[in-house]
């Protein structure tokens, strides 16, 4: 995707409604108003109902067999009360009204008392249309996606001669949902989601090397047949795999880095991104509590969280609450200026409600959570940035990150990366985790390129055992100094101190 | 919050669980399957939160799932459904005979034999009640008292991430074709503590302490956990950054379980038969140091890795997975001990769809003498790590790298914190310098490792 797309957000409708609970379970909107009722009887301030249906597929070629095929279905609600700054919180898989008033009974006495607040009559919102797909890849015929996986197998395979284990693997899902909520909230979603995956084991008698690429997003399963097709995403991995049987040992110690554009976007979500959730800021455990409005970044920084880029992974029409996306600027030219909010931090911490309330099912509370997050191109050529790195390193994979929001310490480990010497690309090193600081490792950035990708969609986040798919992006920046955390032996021993 | 009164359980089900995981095996074999397997799921849950004295979250409620496994000959397709209904079940069992025309024949395909397949006799002490005896306010007590010891110990603990108390059951049905249905119930209760410190310069550190029991009486009382999860904060304040370097390096236990992971990723059948393991092909080879000896064992009476049977219906048994230092067995399940020509170790680890993977039972290095004070005292200079971030391991390589924090030793004492740091090395040679393994063996989990010493590792810092 060129940076181009990233400006459309998609037009606003109001979506005709599938009305999916209404004819699959002959939901009503008494009923509903029935177990909020319910759950707020005890005396709570706001409650709400998520219901989903979730139907998925997955499929894997492994060693040149389609070894595993699976389908399932999940479904259920999950009932939220709230009473000032506590939740209550009960599901069931069984959607019949008995069960759901028994969760919505249970979920209510989080509070205690007579009910205070009444039910406002529904509500919907105008939301976008970001992955308007008339056949959800769910649906579509097995055949082809048995097809997509055979292809990236041989893809992979024929490569190059030391590719000796290939995985590839294809999954989809489809959730359908609807989020109803005591302050008159009613929402509907139908969320596709798609993905190929592809590893690679590359060997020689000597050594070994493995690689891995994969994308999709809410795209139809034509996606794969056009825009991004098995073989681009196996060559990849293919390349990976055998480009990490020359690899030398990485260095150790502070240097400067220079982060390709794309998936090392992966920096933000980790440095900044976590650290600006609402719920971490309003409980001050952040490391970023109490920072808005102060230079947390170089001036080219400005970062954002966009949850409306079309068809993208971490993309939403309303988010888990019912509440449509945003883009939210979260640092602009250094400066930090927001928070990604729930319902539940914009009403204790007197916030807009930026539309990031997410969770992973019904059997889950929903909280802040990034969607799209990436830094705005700047304009710096990215061979200049290269060029005037006189000794560091040029990421441009990694595997994944992790933080510490309380102090602020983060990780993210490359998979592909190289050494630069005076100026050029030199040797591929094996992979390193870099660690650094999330509060001003974007104080360091001193350049950044013109050239912002996102990821292909791949991306999946943690948050207190919650996982829920999102995207980052990135133009190529250079950082002056972050630390490496190679082995630092062989090649390397310029850097060691 | 004495008013809050909870319902502790949810209503049984009505249907019979294990009926039901026989009858979608008789179904599906009626259907034309020359195989098939079926496990149903169902579990309970409970869970707090208090922060800062206050109730911030209470969750409460049950769920069910069943899947089933088909083969045609020697090939394999599996769905899964949380739809109990007849029209469910139908469904799920339709779609997986559909999916199974699709996948390719694979020679190594199918559930275990016949005689292969029972559950371990006797009480393995897995299940008790009494998780859920606590009313609702006295569970809400036990994580305030976490969270109050912790706050209280030190002005230095200004906030928290709160205290926290966890209850759950589980229970297990697996039937197949060859005629075995077995079942099993699990209990699991926890308390833990997430206090934050700060300090004069406003820097803030956080850490966290938990117990964890199959039944409540055997639970560490409150207070201590919210105790060790302050101290554990605590000195982490004034943490800072070291200069890059090459020193011996002390795992807590904490994070030495993550050296056991590595070796059990290492062992696993799935990534030894596809060459993607750095372990793969070194059976009966010297892969450690004398000192190590690593056990898989899922018939513990009541270990956090225990069960009867495993995802396939074999009986869990006890494996020396290294012994004295050499590759002694695998990790397997039946599909991968056919790729190898070994037998199954039992470790066939089954959710709801797909093929079976593999997983550990209990798993742990066995302890040495010394103690964690005297593998401290043994070093000039070094660095005691207490929390990793990050994956930064390649399991088909052995290249590690990962971000460290913890404490740095000078002179055979605890010195100073240290934090944005980096250890890193190969595991090949990592098992090699593991060079002291200590008395503290301790199961908080299903893995275990004793405090342990490893030399050879860079430092990355400034």
């Amino acid at each position: 995707m060129d940076a181009a797309s990233f400006q459309s957000q998609g037009h606003l409708t109001n979506v005709d409604k599938a009305r999916f609970f209404f004819e699959h379970y002959g939901l009503t909107d008494p009923d509903l108003q029935r177990y909020l009722a319910a759950a707020l009887s005890a005396g709570g301030e706001y409650a709400d109902l998520y219901f989903e249906y979730l139907s998925s597929t997955s499929l894997m070629v492994d060693e040149s067999m389609v070894k595993s095929a699976s389908q399932g279905i999940s479904a259920g609600c999950g009932v939220r009360v709230v009473a000032g700054e506590r939740t209550g919180y009960a599901y069931t898989d069984d959607l019949s009204p008995e069960r759901i008033l028994h969760a919505a009974r249970t979920a209510a006495l989080i509070a205690s008392g007579p009910a205070k607040t009444p039910v406002v009559g529904f509500q919907e919102k105008p939301a976008r249309s970001l992955y308007p797909v008339t056949l959800p890849s769910v649906d579509a015929e097995i055949t082809a996606k048995v097809e997509l996986v055979t292809r990236a197998d041989k893809a992979a395979r024929a490569f190059d001669p030391r590719i000796k284990e290939v995985r590839a693997s294809y999954a989809d899902e489809l959730r359908n949902i609807l989020v109803v909520g005591s302050d008159g909230t009613f929402a509907e979603d139908s969320q596709p989601l798609a993905r190929v995956n592809v590893s690679c084991i590359a060997k020689t008698d000597s050594v070994s090397g493995r690689g891995s690429s994969g994308g999709g997003g809410r795209v139809a399963l034509d996606f794969f047949f056009g825009e991004k097709t098995p073989e681009h995403f196996a060559t990849e991995a293919a390349r990976q795999a055998i480009l990490q049987l020359d690899a030398r040992e990485a260095p150790a110690g502070e240097m400067e880095v220079v982060l390709g554009p794309g998936w090392p976007g992966v920096l933000l979500h980790e440095a900044v991104g976590h650290g600006l959730e609402a719920d971490f800021n309003r409980k001050k455990t952040s490391a970023f509590t109490g920072l808005i409005g102060k230079r947390v970044a170089s001036e080219k920084c400005t970062v954002v969280d966009n949850g409306t880029m079309p068809w993208r992974r971490g993309s939403l029409n309303v988010d888990d609450e019912g509440q449509p996306t945003q883009e939210t600027v979260l640092i602009e030219n250094g400066i930090l200026k927001n928070y990604l909010s729930d319902k539940l931090s914009s009403r204790l911490m007197g916030l807009a409600d930026t539309g990031n309330g997410r969770r992973e099912s019904y059997e889950h509370i929903p909280m802040p959570r990034m969607t799209n997050t990436y830094m705005l191109a700047g304009q710096d050529d990215p061979q200049d940035i290269i060029r005037s790195v006189k000794h560091g390193i040029y990421a441009v994979n990694f595997g994944g990150g992790q933080v510490d929001i309380t102090n602020g310490k983060f990780v993210f480990s490359a998979s592909e990366a190289y050494l630069i010497e005076e100026g050029q690309i030199t040797a591929p090193i094996k992979g390193a985790t870099l660690i650094g600081n999330g509060p001003d490792v974007l104080t360091r950035v001193s350049m950044v390129g013109n050239d912002l990708k996102l990821d292909e969609g791949v991306g999946t986040c943690g948050k207190d055992g919650q996982a829920v798919p999102v995207g980052v992006g990135i133009p190529t920046i250079k950082v002056d100094r972050l630390t490496v955390g190679g082995t630092g032996r062989k090649d390397a021993g310029s850097f060691m101190q | 919050m004495a008013e809050i009164a909870l319902e502790t359980r949810y209503p049984k089900l009505d249907t019979d669980l294990k009926e039901l995981a026989t009858d979608v095996v008789r179904r599906a074999m009626a259907g034309g399957a020359t195989a098939a397997e079926a496990v149903v799921r169902e579990g309970d849950e409970f869970s707090t939160v208090v922060r800062l004295g206050q109730v911030e979250t209470l969750k409460e409620s049950g769920s069910k799932a069943i899947g089933v496994r088909v083969f045609f000959g020697k090939r394999a397709a599996s769905t899964y459904s949380s739809d109990f209904s007849r029209a469910g079940i139908d469904r799920m069992l339709n779609s997986a005979l559909e999916l199974a025309k699709i996948t390719s024949e694979d020679p190594y395909g199918g559930i275990p034999e016949p005689s292969q397949l029972g559950s371990l006799a006797g009480d393995l002490d897995l299940y008790y009640e009494d998780v859920y005896s606590l009313a609702g306010a006295e569970r809400i007590d036990y994580a305030r008292r976490a969270e109050k010891a912790a706050l209280d110990l030190d002005p230095r603990i200004k906030n928290s991430d709160g205290g926290s108390f966890d209850a759950a059951t589980g229970h297990k049905v697996l039937a197949n074709s060859h005629g075995f249905v077995g079942e099993y119930r699990r209990s699991y209760c926890s308390v833990a503590a997430v206090p934050i410190a700060q300090s004069d310069d406003g820097a803030m550190q956080r850490d966290y302490w938990f117990s964890v029991a199959r039944s409540l009486g055997r639970l560490e009382p409150a207070e201590q956990v919210g105790k060790i999860a302050a101290q554990r904060t605590l000195r982490r304040l004034g943490a800072r950054k070291v200069k890059t370097a090459r020193v011996p390096i002390v795992f807590d236990p904490m994070v030495a379980n993550s050296i056991l992971e590595h070796i059990f990723e290492g062992v696993n059948g799935d990534s030894v038969y596809r060459g993607a393991s750095f372990l793969a092909g070194k059976l009966g080879q010297k892969i450690a140091g004398d000192n190590v000896t690593v056990i898989d064992d899922g018939t513990m009476t009541g270990g956090f890795g225990t069960s009867p049977f495993d995802g396939e219906g074999v009986p869990t048994r006890r494996t020396v997975v290294i012994d004295n230092g050499v590759l002694n067995s695998y990790l397997l399940n039946s599909y991968t001990a056919r790729k190898l020509g070994l037998q199954t170790t039992a470790n066939a680890s089954r959710g709801l769809a797909g093929t079976p993977g593999i997983g550990p039972g209990n798993f742990f290095v066995q302890a040495g003498t010394k103690t964690p004070k005297e593998i401290i005292a043994g070093i000039k200079e070094g660095l005691y790590v207490t929390e990793f971030l990050g994956h930064g391991v390649n399991l088909v390589t052995g290249d590690y790298s990962r971000g460290a924090s913890g404490l740095w030793i000078s002179g055979g004492e605890l010195a100073f914190p240290v934090e944005e740091i980096t250890v890193a090395g190969n595991l090949k040679e990592m098992f090699f310098n593991i060079s002291e393994i200590g008395n503290d063996l301790e199961f908080r989990g299903a893995v275990a490792c004793p405090t342990v010493r490893v030399d050879g590792l860079t430092v990355g810092g400034e």
